[in-house]
C-alpha cells in the first residue's frame, strides 16, 4: 500500500466531507443539539418539589430552626401571602400545591387532589413539621429518631446515559452514511473503476475511507465529552474513560459495514438515504440512545440484543461513567469486529462496479 | 523483438456471456503503436463490455488481451502505470476543485504536483484551477478528465465518448487536443457515437454490433469499399436503421 495514494485519498475525502455542510450538520451538530437539549430537559426530573403558600403567620413554619428549613428546601418552597381566598384559588388552579394558615393553634392545610403525589408530599411534609414542633413543645427528647443520609447514585443522572447513547447514535450515523454514500456515489460517478484502473491497492482506498471515518468518530467523542462535561450538564468521567476510544473505533467499523451492505444493495443516493434512515434511527431507539431500554417489553429487548449500537452504548456507559474496565470493553469490541466481518462478507457478495 | 514490434493492443477470440446474453461474441483486433483507433457501434453492440475486458476491468470467458505486451487480466499495477483511462467527465471526487482533482490523481500515480499543474496548462484550465468540478462547463469537465487520464504520461490512452454533450466549438477544440495527444506518440483508443469525429480523428476504426466486429479498417477505405459518401453511411448500411435501446 503506497503512502502517497493513501494520503491523497484521505485528503480528498476529508476535504469533500468538510465542504459538505449537510454531512457536517448531521454527523456533528445534529447529535450535539440533541445532547444539549435532552441534557437540559431531563435535568429537572427530580420533580416532586412542592410549593406551599403560607397565609398570615404560621408558628410551626416561622419558628422552624434554620437547619431544618435548609434540609427541607430541596422538597419544599414556602411562599407568603395575605390573601387566603386568592391562595385557595391558586391551589384550585394548580398554580401552587397547598395553602396553610393557623387558627387558634390549629394548623389548617388545604390541598388539591388533582395531583395525588404532590398533595401527598405536601401533606406528609406539613405533618412532619407539626409533629416535630409538638415533640419540641413537650421539652423532651423524642423517643424515636430517624437518621437520613444520601447515597451517591450518579448512574441515574440523565447526562450519564445520554452522553454514551447520543454519542453512539452520532457515531453510527456518521460511519454508516460515510461508507454507504462513498460506495454509491463512487460507483455512480465511476470513480471506483477509475481507481481500479490506477496503480492503487484496494488497501489504500479502504484504508483512507476507514481512516477518515475513524478521525470523524474521534472528533465526535471529543466534542460530546467536552459538551457533557460543561458545568451545566456535569458529566463525571470515571478512570478508564479513554477505553471509549477503542470501543468507538470498533463501533465505527461495525456501522461502516452496515453502510457498506446498504451501499452495495441500493442504486442511488436517495435510496441509500432512505435505507440508512430506516436502519439507523430504529436501531438508535431500540439501543437506548435516546432513553433507557428498561421500559421496553422483554421481547423487544431481546430483539435489541442483536444490534451493535446497543452493546456499544452499554460498554461506553460502563467505561465512561461507571468505573468499567477492559473486562467490559473487550468482549464488546470482539463482538463488534465479528459483526463487521460478517456484514462485510455479505456486502462483498453484492458488490457491483456500476449501476447497470 | 524490439519495443515497437509489440502491438499496443492485441485482442484475440474474446467472448463474454451474461446469463442469456452473449455480450461479446468472438472479438479479435490489434492496435499498433502510435495508432488512433476508434471502436464504433450502436447502443448494446458490446462496445462497453469489450472495452472493459481490454482495460482489465473484467475477465473474459474466452480469449485474452495483451496491452503493451502484458496480459491485462489479472490487474497489474506496473501495467496500469503505462495506461491512461478517461471514463466519463463525471468521474471526479466530490467537492474538489480542478486543481485538487488532478493533484489527487497525480498522487495515485506517484507524479509530482508540478507535473499536474503543467497538465492543467496543456488542457487550458489553469484559469479554472480553483473551480469545483460541478461548476465547470461540459467542455471544461471533459478536458479536466482527459488531463487526469494523461497526468502520468501514459503510452496508451482509452477515451470513452469524450465529446458527448459538447457544443460544436468545444468539440472542435477537443479534437485538436486529441490530435496533439496522438501526435506525441501515444496510442489512443476512442469510443464515440459521432461518426464524423471518428472519420476525422481515427487512423482505423472497428464497427461492432451484436457482440462482434462487422468491419475494420481506415475510414476512407471503408467509405470507398461501400461506395458511399461518409462513414456514417457505412455504419448505417452495416447496422441498420432500427432504434437501439
Amino acid at each position: 500500500m503506497s503512502p502517497g495514494a493513501f494520503r491523497a485519498l484521505s485528503r480528498a475525502m476529508l476535504k469533500g466531507l468538510l465542504r459538505d455542510r449537510t454531512a457536517v450538520f448531521f454527523t456533528i451538530l445534529f447529535p450535539i443539539m440533541f445532547l444539549a437539549l435532552f441534557g437540559l430537559l431531563f435535568q429537572d426530573t427530580a420533580g416532586a418539589r412542592v410549593t406551599v403558600v403560607e397565609v398570615g403567620d404560621v408558628a410551626v413554619l416561622d419558628d422552624m430552626p434554620q437547619e431544618q428549613l435548609a434540609a427541607l428546601s430541596d422538597a419544599l418552597t414556602i411562599e407568603r401571602s395575605a390573601d387566603r381566598a386568592q391562595a385557595l384559588e391558586d391551589v384550585r388552579n394548580g398554580d401552587v400545591d397547598a395553602v396553610v394558615w393557623e387558627d387558634d393553634g390549629r394548623v389548617e392545610l388545604r390541598i388539591s387532589m388533582a395531583d395525588a403525589a404532590r398533595a401527598g408530599t405536601a401533606q406528609g411534609l406539613m405533618q412532619s413539621i407539626v409533629q416535630t414542633a409538638n415533640v419540641a413543645a413537650t421539652g423532651q427528647d423524642p423517643a424515636h429518631t430517624l437518621v437520613t443520609d444520601r447515597v451517591e447514585d450518579e448512574s441515574v443522572k440523565p447526562i450519564q446515559f445520554l452522553t454514551p447513547g447520543l454519542l453512539g447514535y452520532a457515531v453510527a450515523t456518521g460511519a454508516a452514511y460515510s461508507s454507504a454514500f462513498t460506495l454509491v456515489t463512487w460507483r455512480k460517478k465511476r470513480i471506483l473503476r477509475r481507481l481500479w484502473l490506477a496503480p492503487v491497492s484496494p488497501g489504500a482506498v479502504v484504508g483512507a475511507r476507514v481512516g477518515v471515518s475513524l478521525a470523524v468518530a474521534f472528533v465526535q467523542v471529543a466534542i460530546f465529552i467536552g459538551v457533557a462535561a460543561l458545568p451545566v450538564y456535569g458529566l463525571q468521567l470515571s478512570g478508564n474513560w479513554w477505553l471509549t476510544l477503542p470501543l468507538v473505533a470498533c463501533g465505527t467499523l461495525a456501522f461502516m459495514s452496515i453502510g457498506l451492505l446498504i451501499g452495495a444493495l441500493v442504486g442511488s443516493e436517495e435510496a441509500a438515504n432512505g435505507a440508512l434512515q430506516s436502519v439507523v434511527l430504529p436501531m438508535a431507539f431500540l439501543a437506548g440512545s435516546f432513553f433507557p431500554t428498561e421500559m421496553m417489553p422483554g421481547w423487544l429487548r431481546a430483539v435489541s440484543n442483536i444490534l451493535p449500537l446497543k452493546h456499544l452504548n452499554e460498554a461506553v456507559m460502563d467505561v465512561l461513567t461507571r468505573d468499567g474496565g477492559w473486562g467490559d470493553a473487550l468482549p464488546v469490541m470482539g463482538g463488534l469486529l465479528l459483526f463487521t466481518a460478517v456484514l462485510t462478507a455479505i456486502a462483498a457478495r453484492f458488490f457491483r462496479w456500476d449501476n447497470a | 523483438m524490439t519495443h515497437d514490434d509489440i502491438p499496443a493492443i492485441a485482442v484475440r477470440g474474446l467472448r463474454k456471456r451474461y446469463g442469456d446474453v452473449q455480450a461479446v461474441d468472438g472479438v479479435t483486433f490489434e492496435v499498433g503503436r502510435g495508432e488512433f483507433f476508434g471502436i464504433l457501434g450502436p447502443n448494446g453492440a458490446g462496445k462497453t463490455t469489450t472495452l472493459e475486458i481490454v482495460e482489465g476491468l473484467r475477465e473474459p470467458d474466452e480469449g485474452g488481451v495483451t496491452l503493451l505486451g502484458e496480459p491485462s487480466w489479472p490487474r497489474k499495477p506496473e501495467l496500469l502505470r503505462r495506461i491512461g483511462v478517461q471514463l466519463q467527465a463525471s468521474a471526479f471526487f466530490d467537492k474538489l476543485t480542478a486543481r485538487e482533482q488532478i493533484h489527487t490523481f497525480a498522487a495515485l500515480y506517484g507524479v509530482p504536483p508540478e507535473r499536474a499543474d503543467a497538465m492543467l496548462e496543456v488542457v487550458g484550465l489553469t484559469e479554472k484551477r480553483d473551480v469545483r468540478d460541478d461548476k465547470l462547463s461540459g467542455g471544461q469537465a471533459q478536458r479536466l478528465s482527459i488531463a487526469c487520464a494523461l497526468v502520468h504520461d501514459p503510452e496508451l490512452v482509452f477515451l470513452d465518448e469524450p465529446t458527448t454533450g459538447l457544443d460544436p466549438q468545444a468539440r472542435r477544440n477537443l479534437w485538436d487536443l486529441l490530435r496533439e495527444i496522438n501526435s506525441s506518440g501515444r496510442t489512443v483508443v476512442l469510443t464515440t457515437h459521432y461518426l464524423d469525429e471518428a472519420e476525422v480523428l481515427c487512423d482505423r476504426v472497428a464497427i461492432m454490433d451484436k457482440g462482434s466486429i462487422l468491419k475494420e479498417g481506415a475510414p476512407a477505405d471503408l467509405v470507398a469499399e461501400a461506395g458511399v459518401r461518409t462513414l456514417e453511411d457505412v455504419f448505417l448500411q452495416l447496422t441498420g436503421r432500427e432504434y437501439r435501446g
